[in-house]
């Protein structure tokens, strides 16, 4: 219910230039990839299809094939799935957590406040590359284990900003009739203050879905993201690095598909109404 | 240098120093969230139930893990990292020369960066909304939104396979005089320092534009002070803590570049041998190139946060 009402909100003010539609339709094609790529792959992903390695495009395989003769289009198809879904996964959880404890520390306050905020500035200042090496090298790389590594990393960040908004409106007079009324934290964060701050937090969501993108592929292309047999995009231009002389398409079409998502949602969040966007600042 | 300032400084470093703390017991506990037990995976197929316990004894994994914590941190100050896993010898002479490898690249990058990002980010902000502003705007945004490693690999294609300019592979051993020396480290150096100084320079005209829009400003625009003089003379010495910030900042992406920069161009240095420890999981390893990275970083950002206070006039009296 809350997330239609502030659709609509939004909607009315949408008056998306070129640049905003030529992103959304971007977003969305990928989007529809991962969901449905199973049916969209013309051949399956493991299979061997032909017997030159770093093919060109040709008909019969049109983005070529990579290192060792497997169709690209289909691992580029079934790659958006990795990709997309470990990124969303991780950003939900990242928001999830960072705007409930950032909301929470902002209307409880007091020592809960500034220890949380301490402890989670400290543990910001860790690169976030290094801590994705760190915990992959201590518990191995598996889907659940970089969905959390990637959420928690991106947690803080979430949990600052979100912190700053809800400052602000926690000060607000209904936030004040309501904790009066006896409401408990968990209504006041979730009744008064969350529909309050909802459009910069869908902004934050949108940049923080692109730096997980990039450290997920990042990972992904050090080797210690996506495992094979699965590879999502970053394991695809590692996989085909050796294609790299030829300037085969086998190693630009992966990187063209992350720069495509990732520009895209930037142009997106760069091209919302004014109004949405600078709430947050 | 008054009372003020300096308790503020002192409190700056006291966060330095605790979020350094709070950084190496997340570190530590990295092994502790081995599943299984050290001791097991590292004897492998040769873990006889009595090799494992001996193993235990001599690595004192039996101790409780707040006393190893203790001994693993009062090692690190005192420059003994522990033996590698792997190898057997001590992470300190691994680390050794490397570190001064990583120290140029990421040292020579940081240098070049910051003017550049002054530069890019001054003008595009004294020229906002002209065609200049936009291009440098939209070519900012295009660097932030792809990842480091296909810049890298985009670089390699472009200036090592099609023209030629710059061998692919950076080997700092194989360099006997100065021009190679350049050619060798042009490339690795070039895109670090892009991917450093792009968000550095966006932030920079963020807030140059931000204190562009106070009053004062405006003042100084209507008593007929031309565009350059406002924002170079009115303008830009009160944006220098905001900017000092931005460099701050920006400097993380320093530490992701060089991991990643290091090992497309297989450059021996610090980060490199850190991404090859975690394909071995050589545990001790990897926490010290981890710690060292993280408190170069601290040390940068409390380095810029100091620059920041001491710019800031309202501590100056």
């Amino acid at each position: 219910m809350m997330l239609v009402s502030g659709f609509r909100l939004s909607y009315w003010g949408f008056s998306f230039n070129l640049v905003g539609i030529v992103a959304s339709v971007v977003i969305l094609f990928w989007a529809v990839v991962a969901i449905f790529a199973p049916l969209l792959t013309p051949y399956p992903i493991g299979l061997i299809v032909d017997y030159d390695y770093f093919g060109p495009m040709t008909s019969e395989f049109w983005l070529g094939t990579d290192y060792l003769g497997r169709d690209m289009l289909s691992r580029v198809l079934y790659g958006a799935r990795y990709t997309v879904g470990i990124a969303l996964a991780g950003v939900f959880l990242a928001c999830f957590l960072g705007v409930t404890l950032g909301m929470a520390a902002a209307s409880i306050g007091g020592l809960f406040d500034t220890v949380l905020s301490r402890f989670l500035d400290a543990f910001n200042s860790i690169p976030s590359l290094l801590f994705g090496l760190v915990v992959v090298a201590a518990v191995g790389s598996t889907i659940p284990v970089l969905i959390i590594t990637l959420a928690l990393i991106y947690a803080p960040g979430s949990y600052r900003f979100s912190r700053a908004l809800a400052v602000n409106i926690n000060t607000m007079d209904f936030v004040t009739v309501a904790k009066a009324r006896g409401e408990g934290t968990l209504y006041v964060i979730r009744e008064e203050i969350f529909p309050n701050i909802i459009s910069p937090v869908l902004a934050d969501f949108g940049l923080r879905f692109v730096w997980i993108v990039l450290l997920l592929s990042g990972l992904s292309f050090l080797g210690i993201g996506v495992q094979p047999p699965n590879a999502d995009w970053g394991a695809l231009v590692r996989e085909n690095l050796g294609a790299l002389p030829f300037g085969a398409p086998a190693v630009i079409v992966p990187s063209f598909a992350i720069a495509s998502l990732t520009i895209s949602v930037n142009m997106l969040i760069d091209n919302l109404p004014q109004r949405v966007r600078d709430q947050g600042e | 240098m008054n009372g003020l300032i300096l308790s503020v400084l002192l409190q700056r470093l006291g966060i330095a120093l605790i979020s350094l703390f709070i950084v190496s017991l997340a570190v530590f506990a990295a092994t502790e969230m081995l599943p299984g037990d050290v001791a097991e995976i590292l004897l492998g197929q040769a873990a006889t139930p009595d090799a494992v316990a001996g193993l235990r004894e001599a690595m004192g994994l039996n101790e409780p893990a707040i006393y190893r914590y203790f001994r693993w941190l009062g090692g690190l100050l005192t420059g003994d990292m522990g033996t590698s896993y792997v190898n057997d010898t001590s992470v300190a002479s691994m680390i050794g020369d490397r570190l001064s490898n990583t120290l140029k690249l990421a040292g020579v990058a940081a240098l070049l960066s910051v003017p550049l990002a002054m530069f890019l980010g001054v003008t595009s902000a004294m020229f906002r909304l002209s065609p200049y502003d936009r291009i440098i705007s939209f070519l900012t945004i295009a660097v932030i939104s792809v990842p480091e490693f296909m810049l890298a690999t985009g670089g390699v294609l472009i200036f090592a396979v099609y023209l030629q300019w710059v061998p692919a592979l950076s080997l700092a051993s194989e360099v006997s005089s100065f021009g190679e020396l350049l050619r060798t480290f042009a490339l690795p150096v070039g895109i670090l320092t892009v991917t450093v100084s792009v968000q550095m320079s966006r932030m920079t005209r963020a807030a140059l534009i931000d204190i562009l829009s106070s009053p004062y400003v405006e003042m100084a625009t209507l008593k007929g002070a031309s565009m350059p003089r406002v924002v170079l003379k009115h303008a830009l010495p009160n944006a220098i803590g905001p900017i000092a910030n931005a460099v701050a900042l920006s400097l993380s992406y320093l530490v992701g570049g060089v991991i990643i920069i290091e090992t497309v161009f297989n450059y021996p240095g610090v980060a490199k041998l850190m991404v090859d420890a975690v394909a071995t999981r050589d545990l001790p390893l990897i926490q010290s190139c981890a710690m060292i990275f993280c408190f170069s970083y601290l040390f940068l950002i409390t380095l810029a946060d100091i620059a920041g206070i001491l710019a800031n006039p309202r501590l100056r009296t």
